[in-house]
C-alpha cells in the first residue's frame, strides 16, 4: 500500500507524458497522411501548373541561354494563329463526333444488359475489353483498320459498292476514323458506369410506373436517365477532359511521324499535338508559346466542361 | 448506401409477387443480338491484330483479307526481340514498364490509403476543405504542366531515366477519393476506438485495423493504377529516348516510316497488352466489381 502511494507521482506523470504522445499523434498523424498526397502533388502537379502560367508570359525557348518577360504577347499572337485556331476546330470537332455517339450508344447498352441476362459476365467482360487495350495499341491497330490500300474498312465499303476512302487525307473523314477509336475504347466503359448507377434506383419506382401504365420506353426516359443524371453529368465532364485533350491516337495516326502536324495539311492536329509541335515535336522548344497554349487548352476544357454541366442538367430537370 | 440496401429488402418481398417489375424482365432475342454484335465488335479489332501478327506480312494484302489465325505469331515475336532486326530494346522496354507501373501502383495505393484513412475517420482542421481540394485537382490535367515539369527533370537530372516517368505519377486524386469513400462505408468506427482504447497510435491503427479492411479496394485501385500506368504514352515520349523506352513507346517506334510491317508492328502490340489480358482475365470480375461501386458511390 505504502509503496503504492509512493510510486503514484512518477506513475501519473509517466501517464501524463504517454497521454500528451497521444495528443500530439491524434493533432499530427491527419496532417502527415495527407500532407504526403499534397507535397507530391505540389510538387509534380500545382507547381508545374503554376510555373506553366509564368512561363506563358515569356519568350522561353530551350535554345536561347536568356528568358525576357513579354506580358501577353504569346496570346496576342496565339490569337492571329491560323494553325491554333484549326487546332481547335479539329479537336472540338473530333470530340464532338466520338463523344455524342459514345455515351448515347453507352446508355442503350447498360439499359439493354440490365435485364435478366444470361452470360451477364460475358457481355460486361467483353465491353470491357477495349478499356484494357492500351491507347498505343488501339491507334495502330485502328490506323491499319483505316488505311487506304489493305484496311478492312475500305474492304467492307468495297462489298456494299462504295470505293475506297483515303481516310487519313480527308479532314471529316481522319475526324471519323479518330472518333471510331475513341468511342470503340471507351463506350464500354461508360456504359458499366451508368449500368452501376440503374442498379441502384429503387425497385419501387418502375413498380408505380408500371402499374400507371407506362411503356418501357417511356420508363427508361422519365425514371432511368434522371436517375441517373449524376453519372450522366460525370461521364459528359470525364469525357470532356479527356477528349479535349486527344493525343496519342491522331498523333499515331500520322504515316511520319517525325512531327506532330496531324496530316499533310494539318487536316486533323489537335490542341495537345500543337502544343507538343510547339515545344518537343518538331525541336522547337518554343516552351513560352506553347505554355500559352497550354494554359487555353485549360481554359477551354473548363469553359466547355460548365457549359456542358449546366446543359445536362437543365435537359434532364426539365423532364422529371 | 445503408438507404439502398433496406430499399432493396422492402422490396424483396413485393417481387415475388409482382412480375411487373422491369428487372424481372428477360432479355429478348433481340437484346442478344445486340449485345452480341457488340461484344464481337469489341473483341474484334484485338482479334485481328493476333491474325496479322501470325502471319507473313504479305498477308496484308490477300483479297478478300486472311481472318484466321496462322503460324507465324512466335516467329513475329521473335522479330520483335529481335535487336537485330527492331532498333529498340524491347526486353528493356518491358523489363521499364514493370518497374514504372509497378512502383507506381505501389506508391498510390499507399498515399491513397494513409490520406483516405485520415479524410475518413480521422477529426482534424480543415477535413473537408482539404478534400474539396483533393476532388478539385481532378479536374486539373496534368498533361498541361507538361513543360515546366519536363524543365524540373532535366534540373533533376532525370530526364531518360525512369524517376522522370514515376515521379509525376506517385499520387493521385482519384486513388484519395476512391479510398476515402471505401473506408467511410467499410471500416467501423467502434473498431478504431476499441484499438485506440487498448493504446495503439494512429499508425498502428492504420496498420492493423484499416490496412486488412481496405484489402479489396487498395487490389483493384493498384490493378487500374498499374494498367493506366502501363499505357501512358505521352509523357514518356517526352522524357525517354528511343534508347532507354518504356513499352508503349517501343511499341510505337515498331510502326514508323511509309513501308510498314504490320506483322512485325502487331507482334509488338500483342507482347505489349499479354500483360493487362491477362490481369482482365484472371480479375475482371474483381476490376469490374471496383468499377462499378466506385460508381454508385462517386
Amino acid at each position: 500500500m505504502s509503496e503504492a502511494i509512493e510510486h503514484a507521482p512518477s506513475v501519473r506523470r509517466a501517464g501524463a507524458a504517454r497521454r500528451r504522445l497521444h495528443r500530439i499523434d491524434a493533432v499530427v498523424s491527419p496532417y502527415v497522411y495527407v500532407g504526403s498526397f499534397f507535397v507530391i502533388f505540389c510538387a509534380f502537379g500545382l507547381f508545374p501548373l503554376g510555373y506553366t502560367a509564368w512561363m506563358s508570359l515569356t519568350d522561353r525557348n530551350l535554345l536561347n541561354p536568356t528568358t525576357h518577360f513579354v506580358g501577353l504577347d504569346n496570346y496576342t499572337a496565339l490569337l492571329h494563329d491560323s494553325y491554333f485556331w484549326n487546332a481547335v476546330e479539329n479537336t472540338l470537332g473530333i470530340w464532338v463526333l466520338s463523344t455524342v455517339p459514345q455515351l448515347l450508344l453507352a446508355l442503350a447498352l447498360a439499359h439493354l444488359i440490365n435485364t435478366k441476362l444470361r452470360g451477364r459476365t460475358f457481355f460486361r467482360m467483353s465491353v470491357l475489353l477495349p478499356q484494357v487495350t492500351s491507347l498505343v495499341a488501339v491507334a495502330l491497330i485502328f490506323t491499319q483498320l483505316f488505311s487506304r490500300d489493305y484496311g478492312l474498312f475500305n474492304y467492307l465499303l468495297g462489298g456494299i459498292g462504295i470505293s475506297p476512302v483515303d481516310w487519313e487525307a480527308g479532314r471529316f473523314s481522319s475526324w471519323v476514323a479518330l472518333s471510331v477509336m475513341v468511342t470503340w475504347r471507351w463506350t464500354g466503359f461508360n456504359a458499366l458506369l451508368y449500368l452501376a448507377a440503374m442498379q441502384a434506383i429503387p425497385e419501387d419506382l418502375y413498380e408505380s410506373a408500371a402499374i400507371d401504365g407506362a411503356r418501357r420506353w417511356r420508363q427508361f426516359w422519365h425514371i432511368t436517365v434522371p436517375m441517373i443524371r449524376p453519372t450522366i453529368i460525370f461521364t459528359v465532364v470525364v469525357s470532356t477532359i479527356g477528349g479535349l485533350q486527344l493525343f496519342t491516337e491522331p498523333f499515331l495516326f500520322q504515316p511520319v511521324k517525325n512531327g506532330a502536324m496531324g496530316g499533310s495539311a494539318r487536316q486533323y492536329q489537335t490542341i495537345s499535338m500543337y502544343l507538343y509541335e510547339k515545344s518537343f515535336g518538331s525541336s522547337q522548344f518554343k516552351f513560352g508559346y506553347a505554355a500559352a497554349i497550354a494554359w487555353c487548352l485549360f481554359l477551354i476544357i473548363v469553359l466547355i466542361s460548365i457549359i456542358n454541366f449546366l446543359l445536362v442538367r437543365r435537359i434532364k430537370s426539365a423532364e422529371t | 448506401m445503408a438507404a439502398v440496401a433496406t430499399s432493396k429488402t422492402s422490396t424483396r418481398g413485393r417481387r415475388r409477387r409482382m412480375t411487373l417489375s422491369r428487372r424481372f424482365e428477360s432479355a429478348g432475342p433481340f437484346t442478344y443480338l445486340f449485345l452480341l454484335g457488340v461484344a464481337i465488335l469489341s473483341v474484334f479489332p484485338l482479334y485481328w491484330s493476333v491474325v496479322v501478327a501470325s502471319h507473313d506480312n504479305s498477308a496484308i494484302a490477300d483479297y478478300p483479307p486472311v481472318m484466321t489465325p496462322g503460324r507465324e505469331l512466335f516467329h513475329n515475336i521473335g522479330r520483335v526481340f529481335n535487336s537485330g532486326e527492331v532498333n529498340i530494346n524491347f526486353w528493356t522496354a518491358l523489363i521499364n514498364s514493370a518497374i514504372v507501373s509497378g512502383a507506381i501502383a505501389f506508391s498510390v495505393v499507399l498515399f491513397s490509403t494513409l490520406a483516405g484513412f485520415a479524410f475518413a475517420k480521422l477529426k482534424f482542421r480543415g477535413n473537408k476543405v482539404l478534400m474539396l481540394v483533393v476532388v478539385g485537382t481532378l479536374i486539373v490535367p496534368v498533361q498541361l504542366g507538361v513543360i515546366p515539369l519536363y524543365i524540373e527533370m532535366k534540373h533533376l537530372g532525370w530526364i531518360n531515366h525512369l524517376h522522370a516517368v514515376i515521379a509525376p505519377f506517385l499520387v493521385s486524386a482519384f486513388g484519395v477519393f476512391l479510398m476515402r469513400q471505401y473506408i467511410v462505408s467499410s471500416v467501423p468506427n467502434e473498431l478504431i476506438d476499441a484499438s485506440r482504447v487498448d493504446g495503439c497510435h494512429t499508425l498502428r491503427v492504420f496498420w492493423h485495423v484499416v490496412l486488412p479492411a481496405v484489402r479489396p479496394a487498395a487490389a483493384v485501385l493498384g490493378l487500374l493504377t498499374f494498367m493506366n500506368a502501363w499505357n501512358d504514352f505521352f509523357w514518356p515520349l517526352i522524357v525517354l529516348t528511343p534508347g532507354n523506352p518504356t513499352v508503349q513507346v517501343a511499341v510505337s517506334t515498331l510502326q514508323s516510316g511509309y513501308v510498314q510491317d504490320y506483322s512485325l508492328v502487331f507482334a509488338g502490340t500483342f507482347v505489349s497488352i499479354l500483360p493487362l489480358l491477362a490481369i482482365f482475365l484472371v480479375l475482371g470480375r474483381q476490376i469490374i466489381g471496383g468499377i462499378m461501386k466506385g460508381a454508385v458511390k462517386g
